[in-house]
């Protein structure tokens, strides 16, 4: 095929890079510009290198912070990716209740990060919360706002409570584009419900189980909003995730080298693992394509 | 293997059934013999599958009963009746290997290990898979998928019937021809009783003992290939099968002649005099082309030629006729009429076929 050169088509795609550029490559060069320099205010800046990076690598503050986050993110993701099959599996096939199990499993998913935080910081209070009160009176011992445990558990439950109608739609979507002849042939071959699940469903779940998991992983390692509201990082630190850890370093103590450097890796380490992602799905597409 | 009773059944998807249209299934009487190859012929959508379905225990019926050696089961599941399927679109088990696959259905009924490797390894055999065992079931085509699904349809030796939905749909044309004629000698070895769904008449009467034809959820006709195409029991039966079909032309009928288009024709026996809507049906075999004006005015509107013989499409007041005529036949110009084959006139008062009361032995 012959090609045209035209150099006016680059016009063509100066809106897009002039979008990216505003919406995306600007703000993270000036991240990129903090993260390499130091001041002392007045809007005086030194060079700086790879300072920040060398200190933010060696700091056990960010290193613990990083421990809690996948932490964090490895147990509502073992939770949330069975619950959510588990759920799907057993939500109606069609008719009314199939709609109406649709419309109350995507409900916590409309409703605001930080109203979510305030439900269940209420919820979950000793004195006025309807789930702290009745623990406190049957004899459980749990007040979140001190017991690192507790506000761990409240933690997990309320992201699992928001999170898992997610992992449910996508693996109940892939349920339904199974074909009724695999359940059908799995019936003729008396195969057991359990042999149904590992052979037929599970493996046509996989695509959506994959994006299922990338979301919910990113979502989970980027979390701020919840447990800010919930917890603000407390008791002490037990529930400071990555992101909380940042803002106050970058707008409580205005470190603004620091947490520059910081944040940088912080996308870094979510770019190389949604990379991976990637590349895992894209494989699996191919050995599914032929 | 068994006998498979159908009594008075019948299916409707509908809760309630105001009326016969309703019911996509309409009663049935009918009992498969222990051992006959079957083929369940019809259009799409004439209820083959929702038939299928309830013999395999998939649906339950709205109506009647089932019996398998004369054991009611309408209310046993599938996995009690012990039935083979094989379904229009390739069924496998993605995640295992080709062998794994076949042996499945024989492993969940705890068969032993040695029994289950030669049979897999036999099957194997039978459909030409034995060097792709080994690797996974996912990514082989849709043929190659397919004939895992017959293999797997074929592993158990002790199934009640097999039953086939339109298996051969995603499999190409070379490889169907020998894949019905391993599913027929199959059948010859083994002696079970198989029911095979098809709406191509060439699979069905190359494959079957006997042809069910089946009609807007009614069974039309059960018989012989021969039967079929000599005595269709339904107008539909006619034009169905045969390339082309039966010639169905409305006629009056009284006695020995009927009128058509004006000219008389003679049936070459009695009728009385049939009531309702009636009419002729003649097979193209039995047209004859004439030229001098004694038969019944034609005009011939195009002849095609189909290599082994010509189609020749007449006008016969105002309904189509087909006529086929050797290829070494010359079409005279001057055909101004058709005549039929007493041998091969069949007369229909509304769409069912009226028993002549007496032929005269020629």
């Amino acid at each position: 095929m012959n090609k045209t050169v035209n150099q006016k088509a680059w016009f063509l795609v100066l809106p897009v890079l002039v979008l990216v550029a505003f919406s995306a490559v600007i703000p993270l060069m000036t991240v990129v510009n903090y993260s390499v320099q130091d001041t002392f205010g007045n809007n005086v800046f030194f060079w700086e290198g790879l300072g920040w990076f060398e200190e933010m690598l060696a700091s056990e503050r960010m290193w613990s912070a990083f421990r809690r986050q996948l932490m964090f993110s490895g147990i509502i993701l073992v939770i949330q990716v069975p619950l959510g099959i588990f759920i799907a599996l057993n939500m109606p096939k069609k008719g009314f209740w199939a709609s109406f199990c649709l419309v109350l499993m995507a409900l916590p998913l409309l409703i605001p990060w930080n109203v979510v935080g305030t439900i269940w910081q209420i919820f979950g209070r000793v004195d006025i919360g309807l789930l702290g009160y009745t623990l406190d009176k049957i004899g459980i011992s749990y007040n979140y706002t001190q017991d690192p445990v507790a506000a761990w558990i409240t933690l997990i439950v309320m992201d699992v409570w928001h999170w898992t109608s997610l992992v449910a739609l996508l693996a109940y979507a892939g349920r339904q584009s199974i074909p009724d002849a695999f359940y059908q042939a799995a019936k003729i071959d008396q195969a057991s419900r359990w042999a149904v699940f590992w052979y037929i469903e599970l493996p046509k779940m996989t695509g959506v189980l994959l994006i299922a998991i990338l979301l919910r992983f990113m979502d989970s390692f980027m979390i701020y909003t919840e447990p800010f509201v919930l917890t603000g990082g407390g008791p002490g630190n037990s529930t400071t995730l990555l992101s909380i850890d940042l803002v106050k370093m970058a707008l409580g103590q205005f470190d603004l080298g620091p947490a520059a450097a910081f944040s940088l890796m912080y996308f870094l380490t979510i770019l190389a693992i949604c990379w991976v992602f990637y590349t895992v799905m894209t494989t699996l597409d191919k050995r599914d394509g032929v | 293997m068994a006998k498979i009773t159908l009594d008075n059944l019948a299916h409707s998807y509908y809760p309630k059934q105001a009326s016969e249209d309703d019911f996509a299934l309409k009663e049935l009487n009918h009992v498969w013999a222990n051992g006959e190859a079957y083929a369940l012929l019809g259009s799409s959508g004439c209820g083959k599958s929702t038939l299928l379905n309830i013999i395999s225990g998939l649906l339950h019926p709205s109506h009647g009963r089932i019996l398998f050696d004369d054991v009611d089961v309408t209310d046993a599941p599938t996995a009690e009746r012990n039935i083979a399927q094989v379904f229009q679109f390739p069924v496998v088990y993605d995640t295992m290997t080709v062998r794994n696959n076949l042996a499945f259905p024989l492993r969940n009924r705890g068969a032993d290990k040695e029994y289950i490797a030669a049979r897999v390894q036999q099957i194997a055999a039978m459909i030409g898979m034995e060097d792709q065992l080994d690797r996974k079931a996912r990514g082989l085509t849709a043929d190659a998928k397919q004939k895992i699904s017959l293999g797997r349809g074929m592993v158990r030796e002790d199934v009640n019937a097999l039953l086939f939905d339109e298996p051969l749909t995603v499999i190409d044309p070379h490889m169907k021809w020998e894949l019905r004629t391993q599913l027929k000698s199959l059948h010859h070895e083994f002696g079970h009783t198989m029911i095979y769904v098809t709406h191509d008449q060439t699979e069905a009467l190359t494959f079957a003992d006997k042809v069910v034809v089946m009609y807007d959820g009614r069974v039309v006709q059960i018989g012989t290939p021969q039967d079929l195409f000599e005595r269709p029991a339904h107008t539909f039966v006619g034009y169905f099968i045969g390339s082309p079909g039966m010639n169905v032309l409305d006629a009056e009928i009284s006695g020995q002649s009927a009128t058509l288009g004006g000219a008389v024709v003679s049936l070459g026996a009695s009728y009385g005099a049939a009531t309702g809507k009636t009419q002729l049906g003649v097979r193209p075999e039995f047209v004859r082309l004439t030229t001098d004006g004694t038969g019944v005015p034609a005009r011939i509107r195009r002849v095609e030629d189909v290599g082994r013989h010509k189609i020749v499409r007449l006008d016969v007041g105002g309904q189509e006729v087909n006529a086929i005529a050797s290829e070494g036949d010359s079409i005279p110009a001057d055909v101004d009429g058709v005549s039929f084959d007493p041998e091969g006139i069949n007369v229909y008062a509304d769409d069912w076929r009226v028993e002549p009361q007496g032929r005269p032995t020629a």
